[in-house]
């Protein structure tokens, strides 16, 4: 079990190298991620919202896909944007393939799925509890989505970082859409893959350790936020 | 609470705007798209070369390394300027098809035999047909990148000249792993396997576990880097002056010198070869 070792010294050596290099690779990470969860929450917050407080025909069916496309292959989801943006697709003018923009889109469609879906169920048994009092106060069904939002926002939280997971985590998508191009596109992701394609395991589960600290430190933080607004605003 | 939730929500654009024109600050700078092989990438040849180019040029050089195919793939799509690979048949196609109007040798490096240092199929030799019959004759496992790239194209037209038809012994010997030249060699060592890899990538990789040379040195096994603008007439938005800038320092004499200056271990990866 040398290698566990190894990759251990190769993860603190890299965390304390500080090399500039490593540290642009985890900033365009946090960066491309972070963006696409802020955008996908928006989306997916609203999309969720109106799904469990609305009344419409197709609404079943839109819950199903929704919680199918939660399951989106990252692969297929990269493929599909790389068409579309590339020069000869529809959205080729642009000239945005290949750049960390492609990567926020591609993220941004693999999680809004999952955030919508989330916060459908969570909203869905918010409204269930909270349905009669805010009829009885009058409020239309966009006002009750919008209320019910906020007052589940602590729970939304975790919704959001389980988004946030999945982008950091993923590797298929942003490798076709970003190109892997280095001081450009590339991540943390597509940097293990690349190092393992090298053969250097040991570096490349060193970078995986830092990754996976990376992602924990997020939801530690994350987590403590809502501790303290919980107390704070019950 | 009112004010409460508008600072919250005006938090939540005011990150979303930053790291959206963050993320688009560096769109700003002079750049072309280079479509390579992983060969290259992987061996460390761009790493080395082209913060040369780029500091004597100001021009940023984005290379997107995939396989030959694919790479040839993304220049008929339009998403690369120039191509920097390793397939003369499919090259000549791509020129055929008037998705670029010239190809210009830039330098050979050479495909080696990869095996076990045990050698069950007793394949070592300085014949390379010779060697994949004897693989083949023996059902010896063979790790195949089967990626469309340049070493696949070539793995195959070997085969072929050597007379052994895969489609007829294609048995659980013969791994076709459909990944690149990297993770097949990955594979291969873990199971003690044949391949054939690119030199340069070969000399790079670290896991090579049992692995060794077992035939190289064969003049079949040459291995011819061209390069190509992609056609403006096809592609309009092409940077022609930027992309033939680089094709152009890359034949120079200067950037022959750099290509036989990036040496791994002493040894020398890539030859140059341009005509002048």
């Amino acid at each position: 079990m040398n290698w566990i070792a190894a990759s251990l010294a190769d993860a603190a050596r890299l965390a304390f190298s500080l090399d500039p290099r490593l540290y642009a690779i985890i900033g365009l990470s946090l960066a491309v991620s972070l963006a696409s969860v802020t955008f996908a929450s928006i989306a997916g917050g609203l999309i969720g919202a109106a799904v469990a407080v609305g009344r419409f025909p197709g609404r079943r069916v839109l819950i199903v896909l929704l919680n199918a496309a939660m399951g989106l292959p990252p692969v297929v989801v990269g493929l599909v944007v790389y068409l579309m943006l590339s020069r000869a697709g529809p959205l080729g003018a642009a000239g945005l393939l290949f750049t960390p923009q492609a990567m926020v889109i591609a993220q941004f469609v693999l999680i809004t799925p999952l955030i919508a879906a989330l916060t459908r169920q969570v909203i869905e048994d918010a409204w269930r509890e909270y349905e009669e009092q805010l009829r009885s106060l009058g409020a239309r069904a966009w006002q009750a989505a919008l209320t019910l939002l906020w007052d589940t926002r602590f729970s939304l939280l975790t919704v959001v970082l389980a988004g946030l997971g999945r982008a950091m985590a993923e590797v298929g998508a942003v490798m076709i859409v970003g190109g892997n191009i280095d001081g450009v596109t590339r991540v943390m992701t597509t940097t293990i893959a690349l190092e393992t394609s090298k053969g250097d395991l040991p570096l490349a589960v060193g970078l995986g350790v830092i990754l996976v600290l990376i992602v924990l430190l997020l939801n530690a933080a994350a987590y403590g936020v809502r501790e303290w607004a919980v107390r704070r605003h019950g | 609470m009112n004010l409460n939730r508008r600072v919250f929500i005006a938090g939540a654009a005011l990150l979303a705007a930053c790291t959206a024109c963050g993320l688009s600050a560096q769109a700003q700078e002079k750049f072309i798209t280079v479509a390579s092989t992983t060969s290259t990438e992987q061996s460390g040849l761009f790493g080395y070369l082209l913060p040369i180019y780029e500091k004597k040029s100001g021009v940023k050089v984005r290379v997107v390394a995939v396989g030959t195919g694919q790479a040839l793939d993304m220049g008929r799509r339009g998403d690369a300027d120039v191509e920097f690979v390793h397939d003369r048949p499919a090259e000549e196609k791509f020129l055929a098809e008037g998705f670029a109007t010239k190809r210009q040798d830039v330098m050979y490096n050479d495909f080696i035999l990869v095996g076990p240092k045990s050698d069950p199929a007793k394949a070592q030799g300085k014949d390379i047909l010779e060697g994949l019959k004897k693989v083949a004759a023996a059902k010896a496992p063979f790790v195949s990148s089967g990626d469309r790239s340049g070493t696949h194209a070539a793995e195959l037209r070997y085969w072929k000249d050597a007379g052994v038809n895969l489609d007829a012994v294609r048995g659980p010997w013969y791994r076709d792993t459909g990944s690149g030249m990297g993770p097949a060699l990955n594979t291969a060592a873990s199971m003690d396997a044949y391949i054939l890899a690119d030199r340069g990538t070969w000399l790079s990789f670290k896991n090579r576990g049992n692995l060794q040379i077992v035939v190289e040195g064969d003049t079949k096994l040459f291995n011819q880097y061209g390069v190509m603008l992609v056609n403006p007439a096809r592609h309009p938005h092409v940077k022609v002056d930027l992309g033939q800038a680089f094709i152009d320092w890359l034949v120079s004499p200067e950037g022959q010198q750099v290509i036989a200056g990036y040496k791994i271990g002493g040894q020398q990866l890539f030859f140059p070869n341009a005509k002048p």
